[in-house]
């Protein structure tokens, strides 16, 4: 086991650094320039901002000293932020979209095995085809429109009440996390109900579903200790992505509620580039990303004792 | 099977305990979110939602509007604008200005947010640090009247030979390196506003970072700031003229960039103001009886030319058939349509002063007429003047926002259709056609201008040959001379005469064709009173708000 994470570890190293290095490239191969401002800037005034932000030295120059930083743990100062580190930036806005983004994984994956062993229960029957009626829409319809449709809502309910009932906006409590992580976690939802239906079925028709038929053992048993637990494995495997595409994916979600949280700062630093938030933030997820696989990886073996990993 | 259902039944009865328990921590979670309100005449205080997350704070770098509306209620500057926007005393009470300096006097009262004296050496620090080359400020050039500014910000004088020094704690003096009629109007401005010594020192890089690393002296002080979530000010009690603000608190307890979600907050009741709102967002305003309001926010957008060898649009009769094939009134009317956005003659904005009057008002700017079979004269002289058969193709370079996109798409449905030309849209985001602008890979640009301070020159000056803003590097003598003019001339009407003559050249040459004046939408409490909407300095401005009791009281 030791072994395995160690290795698992090292190759996500290998992983960051790829990232790091792709990204460093791509960012600098994109035309556009970090330092421009609606106002143009004397020379003298643009050399003083190269020389701050290291943009004076070669580009090879640039990519060693921002490895050495990285390897430190240091992403720099931001571009737009002025007076703002990038680690700050990380700090401080990434527990939000994570706090968010764990809330619209529950929802996500609750709702996605719920609506999924339903479907697969009622197979062809009209709860079947409600529920997968409703999950095309989910992944067709872009999180924007939910978004908007879901702080429409709120703003419905809190007239047709009288009072505030749910904030449309913002961020500090419960109530402000509701609606946003049901639209984050929409879409993801409706992919494991997806997911969850097709293996449920899968499974319904396995032999030891039979047997324990034959043997006379309770619907309820067989559904939860056969049939969910079997069901649930493909479930588990997309769970570690779907975590990073949650708490990274949450940019429209963050900008229609005014959350704060970091989705804002990745999408808005590659608009303006801000290459120091954009190293920072791209290596973070990334570190963040392999992680979550590696940690989805190691949870199986709790699920299914068949693949522990690390044993011969 | 009784066995069976008894575990059921406690199944059940354990379930809606847990749901009863769940819905009671919910109703404890939700109840407190009421508190938030838009405005309070007992506490006196009002919230907004902002934009963006202020980017730099530091008076002496920043260069942005949203750090500017923030800087202008924590901070003030030698003078300052009354609530009817004219020039009055603020940290300064006395001044004069001569041709070759300028002397203020500071107030006795006036205090920074830590109860210390603010004197004229704040000042003399503040200054000398913007124009240092090594604190790289971008707005370093709106000291340059001063003497010596621009050579140390060049890298050629020490920063202590800056023409400004304090005579004692509450007298400051300028020298000018020539007469600047506008002069005070910087003054007003938050590049010239004080930063105290010791205090900047102590706290290195980490100066204006956060709430706590900041020192105010404006009507107001920051008193807390979560990083893209909220910013609250409250009322500074150092503040000199802090018996005429009314105000307590300004919250901001939204940041968001979608005009939407401000829209639906100021719904909610939520915040006072929702500004920077799109047609879109007004969707359903009207049937609610809101009162939608607009006001002009100084940006001016038009059509720049390439002037650089070997550029087609350096024609001046290619120039000409596009003046008289454009229409202002359909842009703004047709095609933008963003209630508040003006058709535009001139680079000056309307609601600029003049002499005495308004600005176009004693000038009234030239409107093309126009007239296709014109134009396509015009288009046949331009092949002569260019020695070409067919011209070729013309790049039209324009941002991604909605208003730059939908303005290239018009012109180039319009340049095409009406005199045959052959126009590409090179579509960018706003960095990038910068960077293109200032490479000088274009043919005509759809650009915009804002501006710094509260002066025609700020607009006037913009195609002067030595100007960076001027892209495209148009380069005249007579214009050069007209605006030189316009800089040094203390006579009020020669300057006025300067700027008219500025515009004439504007017009005759086609240096650039203007497109419209941009206004912005926005929704305000009908209680609030007293929010200063202003195209230069930051906007909007509650340091003279006031809220009208409730009508059951």
């Amino acid at each position: 086991m030791t072994e395995f994470i160690i290795k698992r570890l090292l190759s996500g190293l290998v992983t960051i650094w790829f990232i790091a290095t792709a990204t460093f490239i791509g960012m600098h191969a994109v035309p556009g320039d970090p330092l421009a401002n609606a106002k143009a800037m004397k020379p003298e005034i643009r050399k003083n901002l190269e020389a701050r932000y290291g943009l004076d030295k070669p580009v090879l120059q640039q990519y060693g000293i921002f490895l050495t930083n990285m390897l430190k743990g240091d992403f720099g100062i931001s571009f737009t932020q002025k007076n703002r580190r990038v680690n700050d930036i990380i700090r401080e806005h990434f527990p939000v979209s994570a706090v968010l983004g764990v809330l619209a994984l529950i929802i996500a994956t609750v709702g996605g095995v719920v609506w999924g062993a339903l479907t697969a229960i009622y197979r062809d029957r009209w709860p079947d085809s409600v529920i997968m009626f409703l999950v095309v829409i989910a992944v067709s319809v872009p999180s924007f429109v939910f978004a908007m449709l879901g702080q429409l809502g709120i703003l419905g309910v809190n007239k047709w009440l009288g009072f505030s009932l749910l904030p449309v906006a913002g961020w500090g409590s419960f109530g402000h996390m509701l609606v946003p992580a049901l639209v984050l976690g929409l879409s993801t939802m409706a992919f494991l109900t997806r997911l969850m239906r097709s293996s449920m079925l899968e499974v319904t028709n396995a032999d030891y579903i039979r047997t324990a038929k034959a043997k006379g053992v309770s619907p309820l048993r067989i559904f939860y200790k056969h049939q969910l637990r079997n069901a649930i494995l493909p479930v588990v495997t997309v769970l570690g992505p779907a975590i990073a595409a949650i708490t990274t994916g949450g940019f429209v979600v963050e900008l229609v509620f005014a959350i704060p949280g970091l989705g804002r700062y990745f999408v808005q630093a590659v608009q303006q580039l801000d290459y120091t938030v954009i190293m920072g933030t791209t290596v973070f997820y990334g570190a963040f990303l392999v992680l979550m696989v590696l940690l989805v990886d190691i949870l199986y073996g709790f699920i299914d004792p068949r693949i522990r990993v690390g044993k011969h | 099977m009784t066995h069976n259902n008894h575990r059921m039944r406690s199944q059940q009865s354990a379930s809606r305990r847990f749901f009863t328990a769940v819905a009671c921590s919910l109703c404890v979670l939700l109840s407190p979110l009421s508190l938030a309100e838009a405005l309070n005449y007992e506490t006196r205080s009002v919230s907004f939602a902002m934009r963006q997350e202020p980017p730099d704070l530091n008076a002496m770098t920043s260069t942005d509007t949203t750090s500017g509306f923030i800087l202008d209620h924590i901070m003030e500057g030698l003078l300052t604008y009354d609530p009817k926007g004219n020039l009055v005393g603020g940290v300064a009470e006395r001044w004069e200005l001569h041709d070759d300096r300028a002397i203020f006097w500071l107030r006795e009262d006036a205090r920074w947010s830590d109860g210390s004296a603010i004197t004229a050496h704040d000042f003399v620090f503040a200054w000398r640090k913007v124009v240092e080359p090594a604190t790289a400020s971008e707005y370093a050039f709106i000291l340059f009247p001063i003497t010596n500014a621009q050579a140390i910000n060049e890298g050629e004088l020490d920063s202590s030979e800056l023409g400004v020094r304090a005579l004692d704690d509450r007298t400051l003096e300028v020298s000018l390196h020539q007469p600047t009629p506008y002069f005070l109007s910087l003054t007003a401005f938050r590049t010239t506003y004080p930063a105290k010594q010791s205090f900047v020192e102590s706290k290195g890089q980490r100066y204006a970072a956060d709430a706590t690393d900041m020192l105010y002296n404006g009507p107001f002080t920051l008193t807390e700031w979560v990083h893209g979530a909220s910013v609250a000010m409250e009322k500074n009690p150092y503040y000199w003229n802090r018996d005429n603000i009314w105000l307590n608190r300004i919250d901001v307890p939204y940041i968001t960039e979608d005009a939407n979600a401000r829209m639906n907050l100021y719904r909610d009741h939520k915040i006072a103001v929702a500004d920077e709102l799109v047609s879109e967002s007004l969707d359903g305003a009207l049937q609610e009886r809101m009162q939608i309001k607009t006001f002009l926010d100084g940006a001016i957008f038009f059509i720049e030319f390439n002037y650089r060898p070997d550029y087609p649009t350096r024609s001046l009769y290619l120039r000409k058939a596009i003046q008289s094939v454009f229409n202002t009134d359909d842009l703004v009317y047709k095609v933008l349509g963003n209630p508040g956005s003006y058709p535009a003659y001139t680079i000056y904005p309307r609601w600029m002063k003049g002499a005495e009057d308004l600005f176009v008002r004693e000038h009234p700017p030239h409107k093309p007429d126009l007239n296709v079979e014109k134009a396509k004269g015009y288009l046949e002289q331009a092949r002569q003047e260019l020695g070409v058969d067919e011209l070729p193709p013309l790049t039209l370079l324009a941002d991604d926002s909605p208003n730059g996109q939908k303005t290239a798409e018009y012109l180039q449905t319009l340049l095409t259709q009406s005199l045959g030309l052959d126009i590409r849209v090179d579509v960018q985001i706003f960095k990038q056609r910068l960077a293109k602008m200032t490479a000088g890979d274009f043919d005509m640009v759809v650009s915009g201008w804002g501006p710094d301070y509260n002066d025609l020159l700020t607009y006037g000056d913009l195609f002067a040959s030595y100007n960076l803003n001027n892209r495209g590097r148009y380069n005249s003598e007579e214009f050069d001379h007209w605006v030189s003019v316009a800089q040094s001339s203390l006579d009020t009407d020669a300057r006025m005469q300067a700027f008219a003559k500025l515009q004439e050249l504007m017009f005759d040459n086609v240096i650039m064709v203007p497109l419209y004046e941009r206004g912005k939408i926005y929704v305000q409490h009908p209680r609030l009173h007293g929010v200063l909407r202003r195209a230069v300095g930051g906007d909007p401005n509650f340091n003279f708000s006031t809220i009208e009791p409730p009508a059951d009281q």
